[in-house]
């Protein structure tokens, strides 16, 4: 079976060599976990709990307010001790539980239905809903919302994104090699959910113990199928990944569901099957802690608001020349100040970069007009266009060139050689005008 | 762990690839280097002053432009080194001092920064450079110096370039002077010919040329629509004797076209920056220099030819937009 390869695209070092062989490792709880109780996209939860509640672990903790939205659970048993504004990788203030931890480690309502694919698809609905799962891979939306398309929208396939085409991370990889059969299971649970026989598993060509592990629990079933795709950034993004694997090509500003598709990342689908399964909240998740700035980069199952420099102290600290830290990879990451930032649900990895991993460029030339941005944007852009018009402020002039069709990859950015922040001046121009 | 440490804060993406402005202006420069070889062994010590006077000229007008008007100095990018390398490879060998330097100026300051610099000129600024001499000094400009292959003989003969003698004598003349057919493009490959410093020897270009293609510096869009029209038209419309008896090899290895189609029309700011604007623009260099060749005045046409094209990328570009990715194609 061959696949369909997007035009434009990079190879960056992915540098995955540093952490792929390094297995999933549990890490000792942290003193305090600072639950922010906005971690996915929509509206933000509000708190049900107050200042010195005792509560266990995977009790809720913050209450959904609208559709698109993710309840939010305590991810260890202890003690509220205070409800504060926290900023998050973005920089923006969000409310955020803190609590201290009492390690006694005590589950709320962990329960075990090994037939658990006897539900029926509304029964499995619930529990993922209630488990406040979100796109794992860093976009965070809500599971449930993609989880129920109108009805007029039907769709034929379900694809679980292994492809984690990300520089650096390799949690998605490691949970290919060793969970295998929780991905398939949760796999076909959106499967049934959604009433689809046809489900695959993309992933990159460069991870082929990955694409073995799943092949081999996946034998027995003919409607799931392991494609191995081309490895080429941003191979992962949404619909870049349909396109190589059925072909189709979702229109400018529409949806996977447009064409019948739904995508989860292959994290998302293993938190569905434990939430289906044992009822098991979204309250931990793998982070890669890798760069060539820390001592020792690992794979790390992280409770959700661990702080960072929790990470950083197991993976033996910083090295002296770690000059950026990155939540998330090195492409679409965001680096942040401090390291008490907390981990959470859409947090893939944590990077530290040192200075030669890094062009760090405060001047930037003029565009030469060399086309380089053209050929690699794998929305068939001209990044070219949008940066000097955004960068003169004539914003309109951006819109015609199909700004809001960026999704931000940084190609463009990535082989500039005047080293122009063109996915920078993008975004400055998406705020100046209106879609 | 080290508290007061302080992390750089930007936006994404993190990383970037190594390739940069100034990498690629130095490597154009670098490979045009065999090419300049040749013109130093054919026209001799004087070709090597027009060319470091050319280089030096532009890079210091360049230098005090922007020191007066107080903006970055920008002199390492390579980019006035290559214009004022590829200014003086356009020079005859034969010319006197201030030629240079007039023609530096132009290209420099009028050409290129008084457009706003770097990335703004509509013009290629070398060939602005030399179409200002060329019509200023028509004289000085079209004394071509015998290729001589001695470093010591100062006193060098002058003559007419191939397309010159084929423009006033014509086809068999040209024939008779270098002998035979296989002798003229011998001739014109390795650079024993009349002409400017750095035009004379196609295969020189090419080895340049390949490594740029090497490098992906330059892509075929553009010099091989340009080579391939101007073959093409030397073919059909060239010869003596009626339709398709044209020397479409004479054409392209003549003149300037290796040098302009692969060095000069390549120009990332003054072409256009999709692929299939280039075949567009590389066809129009193409066409417009076999018409000057043809039916003008001028024998050679690559340098205008390249110029009128310039004027319209910016055209080109707005015909030849990107396909957007899911975009339903218009029926």
């Amino acid at each position: 079976m061959g696949f369909s390869v997007f035009k434009g695209g990079i190879h960056p070092a992915d540098k995955k060599e540093l952490s792929a062989d390094k297995k999933i490792t549990e890490i000792a709880q942290p003193q305090k976990v600072v639950i922010p109780l906005s971690q996915h996209i929509g509206a933000p939860c509000k708190p049900v709990v107050t200042i010195n509640q005792e509560i266990k672990k995977g009790e809720l903790i913050g209450e959904p307010t609208g559709f698109v939205s993710a309840p939010v659970h305590s991810s260890v048993s202890g003690k509220v001790i205070l409800i504060i504004e926290v900023p998050n990788v973005m920089g923006r203030m969000v409310t955020s539980v803190v609590i201290e931890n009492d390690f006694k480690d005590e589950w709320t309502l962990l329960k075990d239905n090994p037939d658990y694919m006897k539900l029926s698809p509304d029964e499995m609905k619930e529990k993922i809903k209630n488990a406040g799962i979100v796109g794992m891979g860093g976009a965070t939306f809500p599971a449930i919302v993609k989880l129920s398309p109108p009805k007029e929208k039907p769709i034929d396939t379900v694809i679980i994104n292994g492809a984690e085409c990300e520089p650096y991370l390799t949690s998605d990889y490691r949970l290919m090699l060793e969970r295998p059969s929780e991905i398939i299971e949760g796999l076909k649970i959106i499967m049934k959910v959604l009433g689809v026989s046809n489900g695959f598993i993309g992933v990159e060509d460069n991870k082929p113990l990955a694409i073995e592990s799943l092949k081999k629990v996946v034998s027995d079933s003919d409607s799931i199928k392991i494609c191995s795709l081309h490895t080429r950034y941003p191979q992962g993004a949404e619909k870049m990944l349909i396109k190589a694997i059925t072909g189709r090509e979702v229109p400018p500003r529409a949806l996977p569901m447009d064409v019948k598709v739904v995508v989860h990342n292959a994290g998302t689908a293993n938190a569905i099957y434990e939430a289906v399964r044992f009822g098991k909240p979204l309250i931990d998740r793998v982070v890669t802690v890798s760069g060539e700035g820390i001592r020792e980069p690992k794979n790390l199952l992280v409770k959700i608001g661990t702080p960072v420099s929790h990470l950083i102290e197991e993976c033996g600290g910083l090295k002296e020349s770690a000059v950026k830290i990155i939540s998330g990879g090195p492409m679409m990451g965001f680096a942040i100040a401090l390291l008490d930032m907390p981990v959470t649900k859409g947090t893939s990895g944590i990077t530290v970069l040192t200075e030669n991993e890094i062009v760090h460029t405060e001047k930037f030339g003029p565009c030469i007009r060399c086309g380089r941005c053209i050929e690699a944007c794998p929305m068939g852009l001209m990044p070219s266009m949008l940066s000097v018009y955004s960068e003169r402020g004539f914003f309109e002039g951006a819109k015609e060139y199909n700004l809001f069709d960026c999704f931000e990859c940084g190609c463009c950015t990535y082989v500039c050689p005047s080293k122009r922040p063109i996915v920078h001046l993008i975004r400055l121009a998406k705020t100046q005008v209106k879609p | 762990m080290n508290k007061e440490k302080t992390f750089i804060i930007s936006v994404s993406p993190h990383i970037r690839s190594e390739e940069s402005t100034p990498r690629i202006m130095w490597s154009v420069s670098v490979s045009l280097l065999p090419a300049i070889i040749m013109g130093a062994y054919y026209f001799g010590p004087h070709a090597i002053f027009v060319l470091s006077l050319c280089i030096v000229s532009s890079v210091v007008f360049e230098f005090l432009y922007q020191k007066t008007l107080k903006k970055d100095i920008t002199i390492n990018d390579g980019s006035a080194f290559l214009t004022g390398l590829l200014l003086g490879m356009n020079l005859p060998a034969s010319v006197p001092f201030y030629i240079p330097i007039a023609g530096s100026f132009f290209a420099i300051i009028i050409t290129k920064q008084l457009f706003g610099g770097l990335g703004y000129n509509i013009f290629n600024p070398a060939l602005i450079g030399r179409a200002f001499l060329l019509v200023s000094f028509p004289k000085l400009m079209t004394v071509w110096t015998e290729p001589s292959a001695s470093f010591i003989k100062f006193d060098a003969l002058t003559t007419a370039t191939p397309l010159g003698i084929l423009k006033e004598e014509g086809y068999s003349k040209l024939i008779e002077i270098f002998g035979d057919k296989a002798n003229l493009y011998t001739h014109l490959m390795l650079g024993n010919r009349a002409g400017c410093i750095g035009e004379t020897s196609g295969l020189a270009l090419l080895l340049g040329a390949a490594f740029l293609f090497y490098r992906k510096y330059i892509t075929w869009h553009i010099p091989i629509s340009f080579i391939g029209t101007s073959a093409l038209i030397a073919w059909i419309f060239g010869g003596n004797s009626g339709l398709f008896s044209g020397d479409p090899l004479l054409h392209v290895l003549s003149g300037g076209m290796i040098l302009g189609a692969f060095f000069m029309a390549t120009d990332y700011v003054t072409s256009p920056s999709m692929k299939s604007g280039q075949i567009l623009f590389g066809t129009g260099c193409g066409f417009l220099t076999m018409l000057i060749r043809l039916k003008g005045g001028y024998p050679e046409g690559v340098m205008f030819a390249i110029l009128i094209m310039n004027c319209f990328s910016p055209l080109i570009d707005r015909g030849f937009k990107s396909k957007i990715f899911g975009a339903v194609k218009k029926k």
